[in-house]
Order: structure tokens, then sequence, then C-alpha cells
């Protein structure tokens, strides 16, 4: 990607995949384990006049500030119009205050800001980062405030974002992890919010109009629903200016209303989807957990040792080690405002599906049943605890983190507490937690691939 | 887009998949007259070779090249050893072996078992994974900074000691085909790049993909593995990277006591593999599965390394610039926005690779938009450059861009060490990596105009064209849902 990486600014929408291309291989990936925790740089916290609540973390080492601006106006805000959310925040920088999309470009890239925003289902965000040399710093602050308080929604830009958006729609069939993806979230969320892709659905997107997002901008993008936060080269005055600067025109409207809780799976389901490619993408779960979940530590270090470490994991272990059934094999939770799922994962060429979810069936009932040795849980303690470090090592890990738990509310002393949490857990804490909460046979499994069977009867 | 957001592409392309993310800002700064200010000689400690600014270089007596760079910010260090050795360095036949040696050095050692390494990288607290390029083939472990040593023990362990069972390999070579499969069979845009280059490089060796072509990992054996490993894995043939909070002398003398046990051997000598020159238009269609058409083209270009006139691969980086960097460059204000031909596209050119590279394009069309229509539009931006000088004040957008990056590339520890494992590893001076920002400063509109059409002329392209073939309907249809469990 360029300089300015495309995506950041495209709102999940196109990225052409260039450099994927041609990138390097490497050896695994583990399991996205949930962005939980941690920071002990002291955070400062305080509100704004018009509701916003603003976590600061002061980072004076180097000349650049980052500011993320994050809205309860995720996807899972969509309602009968799946598309509305991301839509809507990607609108943002098409134009505002007048400025065409080129002129606000012009405006942060003349001076080397990095602007991006992005839509998920529970956020809506906006980002900058820039240098704190003054007449840089305020002249991206302030075509920061212009896009913020007063997009324009130009109807051509929405078109034309709409139309990208729809592309993206139909390539993402061509993935079957992305099939599966979609399939399980449905699965999962039969009748919840969290039911859909933040990238919407076609008949969502084509029933869309400029009016419609502005409803949406105008109820949500207030500042009683918004986090604010900054790690940089900035004084309190200096933030506590930034903050008022940045929210100040925004009404203090409403905080969004609670996200309902998710029901439990009662059955087990099994979906097979046939798609005409050389692996069967596999994904088995339910709904998880939620952020401040008072069995938070218990499932999260019980994940780690279940399949949330990497090589070392036991599914990896299983599935990858002692198979070569699957190149990355992996569980996570991700803990959201509700229930957020709990997946299980992997991909294996279509012949070996069958006993690839097998496998992988058999390390969860085991380890729901017994739990982790000892041995296990206290490599996960050391693993987890000795490498807290690197978890707040740079500017962007830190705002990662305040901006988390600013939005799901979670303590202040989260971060400081975050290891001795960690220790606190027992073995019968993690098979407890997970024989309450995790059900093998009320899972819902998606496999997405060649169909063996079917090819055999040809 | 700028040779630094290539590493970094491949650096975020590791970091997001294998979740040790270290935020990989982007790149470089200004600094540097700041830095060459502070470059001492400190002359008389033997293995110490040059230090400038923050960065210190040593040499061990076994030919081990070290890169310290010293960051007090956070209590933590990232180590990499870099060997130079990728897919480049194969041959046909035994395409993907480096990948997959890659994956074997995990396999254990004389004096570990398989997986151990990552299980005592794990305990204490480490995160790690590897990765293999065209031109490279590197590890690396992120830190407590006082875990440091156990990184050195085992990465010096197995630079020498390697135990390549039969046993673990055919499992393993199994996990690379699964790894094969997933990224490139099944990703029609992977498969089209690989056709695409296969097409373009016909003497290169950038011509075979990184991950090994199938019927050659179907083929590979364990001996394929240890002639491999005996061929490059020498102290005399890598470069060790360590940033972090480290006292780059304590750092030397730990690697004295670890790496300096590992004896030099004689590297094969590396056959050129020069490309021959191109004598007119490529063009190949890939079918697959697909919704959605896609294309590439490249032209035939030098790089830092192979540059005959020095100034070339920056106003070459300049112009990917001008096309594709940010959303207020050529592609995304016209091709996207204002003519709407396309739904995405992307100009790049790596300018750190080891031999002759392409300058890269990539695009799909918008809704109601051919692969023609957009090809056209390509061309007549790179008509428009040809024949019209670059502004001025496109040119200091980039120029702020760059600077800005490397102030930004600060942030990112792991970030900073990959441009040094980089540069070292593809045979450049790894100083380069301060130097980007003014030559690519010192690039006129008139230089930018000149590579343009001195390289991009069809005689040295070639297109590829991913023709999506209708898949059947999917869903329930076949599978449909049926209750289990």
């Amino acid at each position: 990607m360029p300089i300015n990486s495309k995506n950041s600014k495209s709102k999940n929408m196109n990225n052409t995949l260039f450099f994927g291309l041609l990138m390097s291989s490497i050896l695994f990936f583990t399991a996205l384990t949930s962005t939980t925790v941690s920071a002990s740089p002291e955070i400062e916290h305080w509100r704004t006049t018009n509701g916003a609540r603003v976590y600061f973390v002061p980072a004076p080492e180097l000349p650049i500030v980052d500011i993320r601006i994050i809205f309860n106006a995720g996807a899972a805000r969509d309602e009968d119009m799946p598309g509305l959310a991301i839509l809507t925040n990607g609108l943002l920088a098409e134009g505002a205050g007048g400025l065409s999309a080129d002129q606000l470009a012009e405006q942060f890239e003349s001076i080397g800001a990095r602007f991006g925003n992005s839509a998920q289902r529970d956020m809506a965000i906006l980002s900058l980062r820039t240098l704190t040399e003054k007449k840089i710093f305020d002249s991206a602050v302030n075509t920061l405030t212009t896009i913020l308080t007063q997009p324009d929604f130009p109807k051509a830009a929405f078109e034309r974002e709409r139309g990208r958006l729809l592309t993206t729609l139909k390539q993402n069939k061509q993935s079957p992890g992305k099939l599966a993806n979609k399939t399980f979230f449905n699965a999962l969320y039969t009748k919840h919010p969290y039911r859909n892709q933040p990238t919407g659905t076609e008949t969502g997107i084509n029933e869309l109009d400029t009016a419609k997002l502005k409803t949406f901008y105008d109820k949500y993008y207030v500042g009683s629903n918004a986090i604010l936060a900054i790690v940089g080269d900035l004084s309190r005055t200096d933030a506590e200016k930034l903050a008022q600067t940045l929210m100040a025109k925004l009404p203090e409207g409403e905080p969004a209303d609670n996200i309902p809780p998710v029901e439990a799976l009662t059955d087990g389901e099994e979906i097979r989807i046939d798609h005409p490619s050389a692996q069967t993408h596999i994904l088995v779960g339910q709904p998880g957990m939620k952020r401040g979940d008072p069995d938070y530590f218990a499932l999260y270090v019980g994940n780690h040792i279940l399949g949330g470490s990497g090589l070392v994991a036991r599914l990896s272990n299983e599935i990858r080690e002692k198979r070569g059934l699957a190149y990355s094999s992996y569980s996570y939770f991700v803990p959201m405002q509700q229930n957020g799922p709990f997946t299980i994962g992997l991909q294996t060429r279509n012949e070996s599906a069958d006993e690839a979810l097998n496998v992988l069936r058999e390390t969860i009932g085991t380890f729901i049943k017994e739990g982790p040795t000892a041995e296990e849980l206290d490599a996960a303690k050391k693993n987890i605890t000795g490498g807290f470090p690197l978890r707040i090592s740079s500017n962007k890990k830190i705002i990662d983190y305040i901006g988390m738990i600013g939005f799901y509310q979670l303590p202040m002393d989260y971060l400081d507490t975050f290891n001795e949490r960690v220790q606190a857990v027992t073995l019968d804490d993690i098979k407890n937690a997970f024989q309450k909460r995790i059900h093998l046979n009320k899972m819902a499994t998606v496999m997405v691939g060649g169909n063996v069977n079917l090819t055999e009867k040809k | 887009m700028n040779p630094l957001s290539k590493i970094s592409a491949a650096a975020l392309t590791a970091a997001a998949l294998t979740g040790c993310a270290t935020g990989l800002a982007k790149n470089d700064t200004a600094e540097m007259s700041a830095s060459s200010t502070a470059l001492s000689a400190n002359a008389g400690e033997t293995g110490h070779i040059v230090t400038i600014g923050d960065v210190h270089e040593y040499r061990l007596d076994n030919g081990l090249q070290i890169l310290i760079k010293e960051d007090h910010r956070a209590p933590v260090v990232v180590s990499q050893i870099w060997y130079k050795t990728g897919a480049s360095y194969e041959s046909n036949g035994t395409t993907g072996v480096a990948h997959v040696l890659e994956h074997m050095m995990f396999k254990g050692t004389k004096t570990l078992g398989p997986n151990e390494f990552s299980r005592i990288i794990a305990a204490n607290g480490g995160r790690e994974n590897a990765f293999t390029g065209q031109d490279y083939t590197a590890y690396f472990q992120q830190l407590e900074k006082s875990r440091l040593p156990i990184s050195f023990e085992l990465e010096a362990d197995r630079m020498a000691n390697l135990n390549l069972r039969a046993e673990d390999f055919v499992k393993e070579v199994k996990v690379v085909m699964e790894e094969r499969r997933m990224r490139t069979d099944d990703k029609p845009r992977s498969l089209t790049y690989e056709h695409f280059a296969a097409t373009a490089f016909v003497n290169s060796p950038y011509h075979q993909p990184i991950i090994g072509w199938m019927n050659d990992l179907e083929n590979m054996n364990v001996d394929d593995m240890r002639n491999w490993y005996k061929d490059w894995y020498a102290p005399n043939n890598a470069t060790l990277v360590v940033a972090g909070d480290v006292d780059a002398k304590a750092v030397f003398e730990l690697a004295k006591k670890t790496y300096g046990k590992v004896k030099a051997r004689p590297i094969p000598l590396l056959k050129p593999q020069t490309d021959f020159e191109q004598k007119g238009i490529k063009r190949i269609v890939v079918k697959a599965p697909a919704q959605v058409p896609y294309m590439l083209m490249g032209y035939k270009v030098p790089v830092v390394a192979t540059a005959k006139t020095d100034w070339e691969p920056y106003a070459l980086e300049m112009l990917a610039n001008v096309l594709d960097a940010g959303e207020s460059s050529r592609f995304a204000k016209e091709l996207v926005r204002g003519q709407q031909i396309a739904t995405s596209v992307g100009a790049g050119y790596d300018l750190y690779s080891r031999l002759d590279n392409l300058f890269l394009f990539s695009g799909t069309p918008a809704k109601g938009k051919t692969i023609e229509e957009l090809e056209k539009a390509i061309r007549t931006q790179i008509q428009k450059i040809k024949t019209e000088q670059v502004s001025q004040a496109e040119l200091d957008r980039i120029k702020a861009q760059v600077v800005a990056s490397k102030v930004y590339e600060k942030d990112s520890l792991f970030y900073q060490a990959m441009q040094m494992g980089t540069l070292a590893t593809v045979g450049l001076d790894w100083q380069l990596m301060d130097q980007f920002v003014e030559r690519l400063r010192a690039v006129t509109p008139e230089q930018v105009q000149a590579v343009a059409k001195k390289y991009l002329i069809d005689d040295y392209l070639t297109v590829a064209v991913l023709d999506p073939q209708s898949t059947p309907a999917p869903a329930a249809a076949n599978g449909g849902h049926s209750h289990a469990h």
C-alpha cells in the first residue's frame, strides 16, 4: 500500500490485496486472541461538556498524537437496513463542511496526517495520527472536526460508495472463509442484531439513501454516545482543549440503547455449503461472552490453552502438529457489548474435512470435560503475564486498549490488575466456566468447501 | 508506494496474521541529519563496525552481522535473525524449499524436541514467528527485555544443530500444502498473481512463487531440507537485528557467547539468473471460480540494488506515490472517485528487492465498467505522467507524507527492525534507510517523467486478467441444513 494505506481510509470496503499477493509466507497465524487488556500507563479520564467520555494517556517520547473517536454506532444498530452503519461512517470523509472528498484528503495528506474510519458490529470509529508541530496539528484537528461535525453526505459520493460496497459483497462470495464467517454469524445470531456482517446485505444496501444516513448520524454521532481516546505528546491542558475542540459542535444527544442480550443456541446445527474450493473451511461455535463478563478471565485463560496460543495450543497440536491437517487451527472469544462469538476454526483439503472436524470436536469435548492440566495452566499464565509489557509497548497498542476500556466501560484499573487476575485463575475456574458456558452439543457447525460426497457421486 | 511501505506491507501481513502486531506504523522521517551528526567511530572495540544515531553495527568473528537499535520507550525487545536465502535462491523442481525449511526450523535440534523452541519462548512470555520472502528467510521473537538471552541461545542452537527427521517433514509438508491451498489456490487474485509473475519473469527466479509449486511440494523430501539447511544456514550468511530497551554493548557480548559459538561455513555461489530483456507485451488470462474481475499490469524496472543510475529507483518510487499514496493521489482522485472506473486500483513498486522487479498496477473495475476500460484508464494516467510534468504541490504532499511517516514508524520497534533486516539481507547498506527521505526529496519532476518514458513502455509490460468463472449458486441447495449432534 501507499504511504497512507488505502485500507485505513476505506471503511473496510475494498482493499486491493495488492501487497498481500507479494507477501512472504509466514509460519503460522495465531487466532485473533481477543484484544483483551492492558496497559499500566496512567489513564486520565474526564467528560467534555456535551457528555463525551475522554481517555487520555500522555506519551511525550515521540512528537506525535493518536486520536480515536468511537461511537456506539456499529452495525448492530443497522436494524432492517444492513449496511447503514458502515456507509454512514464511510461517507463522513466523502464531503464535509462544503469540502469535497478530494479537498479533505488533500488537507490531511499535505501535512502527512493519517485519517482512518471503520465500522464493526459494536463500534463506529474515526481515527487520526498526526505530528504535534503546531501548524500541522491544528490543521489536522481542524479537518477531523469538520468531518466529524459537518458531514454533507453528498448524493454522488453515496452512490459511488454504495456501488463499491456491493462489489465488496460480491467479492466476498469468492472466499470460502468469508462465506463461512457470514454463515456462522447468521447461525449464532438468528434474531439478534449481531446477525449481519458489518458490510451489510445487498437488499439492505439497496434500500439506503442519504436521508437515512443523515438520520442515523444525527441519532448516534452525539456527545453522550461517544468515546474519545487520545495518546501522544500533549499536556493534560492541551488534551482537554483538543477534546473540547473536536466534540463541542456535536449535540449531547442520548446514549444508544442497550443491545439486547443474546439467546443461547438450543440445538446443534450443521450447515454445509458447496463451494468450488480446494479446502473446506470449518467454523464451530456458539455465542460466547461479553466485555466485563464475570467469567472473562477463566474463559480467556482457558481459551489460550485450548486454541489461543498459536503453535503451542492444544488445537494446533492435535490438528497441525500431530496430523498435518491444517495450516491454521484456533479458537477465540470476541467479547462484545453482549455475548460475542466463541469460534473454533480450521481449513483443510476437502478430503480431510470430516476427519478434521472429528478431531476438532474431540479436542473441544475433552477440554470441556477435563479442563486443562496443571502444566498447561502454568505455561499459559507464564506466557500471558510474562508478555504483559509487549501489550502496551507502543502508542498504537495503548490507544487500542484505552479505546476498549472506555467503550466497554471496564474498570480504570483493568490494566493494572490484569496480571493478578490472570494469576488468580484456577484449574477449577476454567473447567467450571467452560462446563457452564460452552456446550458442544449446542454449537453451530459451518463447513464451506468442495463437497467431496457430491464429487464422488459424479 | 514507498519501498518502506512495501516492507511494512510485509510486516503488516505477518503481524496481522500472527497477532504479533506492534502497530507497524509505516515509515520514515527526515531525521537523517540529526542521526548522521551522531556518527561515532568508537574504534578500538573488536567487532564494532559503526554507530550512527541510535543504531550500532557489529560483526562477530564468524561473520554474523549484528545491528542493534536502542529504543528505551518500553521494557521490551524484538530480536530477528535474517538469512540471506529465500524463494529466489531456489531451483526449478524444488521450489518452496526455503519456506518448508522455515517451518522445519521449529521441529527441534540435537537437544530440543519438536516445538520445544516455541514452548520455551511462550513460557517466557514471548511471541514468535517466522517468514520467508523472495530474498530472505527470517525468524523473530518479541520479549520482555530481560528474556533476550533465551532468544539468542535458542536461535544460535537451531542455526547449527537442527534435527531434520523424515517423520516430521512428512507431516509438515502437508501443513505447507494446506497453506498453499488457503493462500493461493482458493484465492482467485493470488492465483492470478502467481500466473502473472511466472509470465513476467522467465529466467529470473522471481518467476516462482514463494510457497512453491504444488507439484514440487508433493515431490519434496527430507534430503532437500538437509541440503538447503547445510547450504544457507550459517552465521556468515545472516544478520541479527535487535531493537528495544537494550544496551548495545551488552547485546554484542551476549551474541558473542551464543551466536559466537557457531562456526562459519562456505556459502554456495549464487548464479545471477538475470532475466533477459523482454521483447514485447505479454498477456495472459487466468480463469478461476470467482465473482469479480481483476487485473495486474507489471513493467520490468530496476531497483536500488541493480540500478545503473542511482536516482532512478527513487524516481520510480515517487512515481508510484504520485499515482497511489493515499486518498489524495491520482488513482483515488481520478479513477475511483472522478471517473469511477475502478472499485479499487493501486500502483506499487518495491525498490529494495535483490533483483530487477516489476512496477505494478492492479485493479478491479467499477460496476458496469470493463477490464479493458480500466486498463485504458491506467494507461491514460501513465501517458499523462509522460507528457505533463508532475506538479510541485503533488511532490510536496508526498514529501510531507514521507517525512511524517518516518516519525510515525518510531512507534513500532518491529517495523524498524524489519527495515534494517530487509536492507542488509538484499545486499544493501542498512544506512540507506536513513537516506530514503533525502533521496526522495531530491527527485525532480523531470526525473519522474524520465523514468516513466524509459520503463513504462509496452515492450516491458505483462498483463494478467482474472476471468471469473461463474459458480453454481451455493448455499442451502446442496448441503442444506441438517441437524446433528
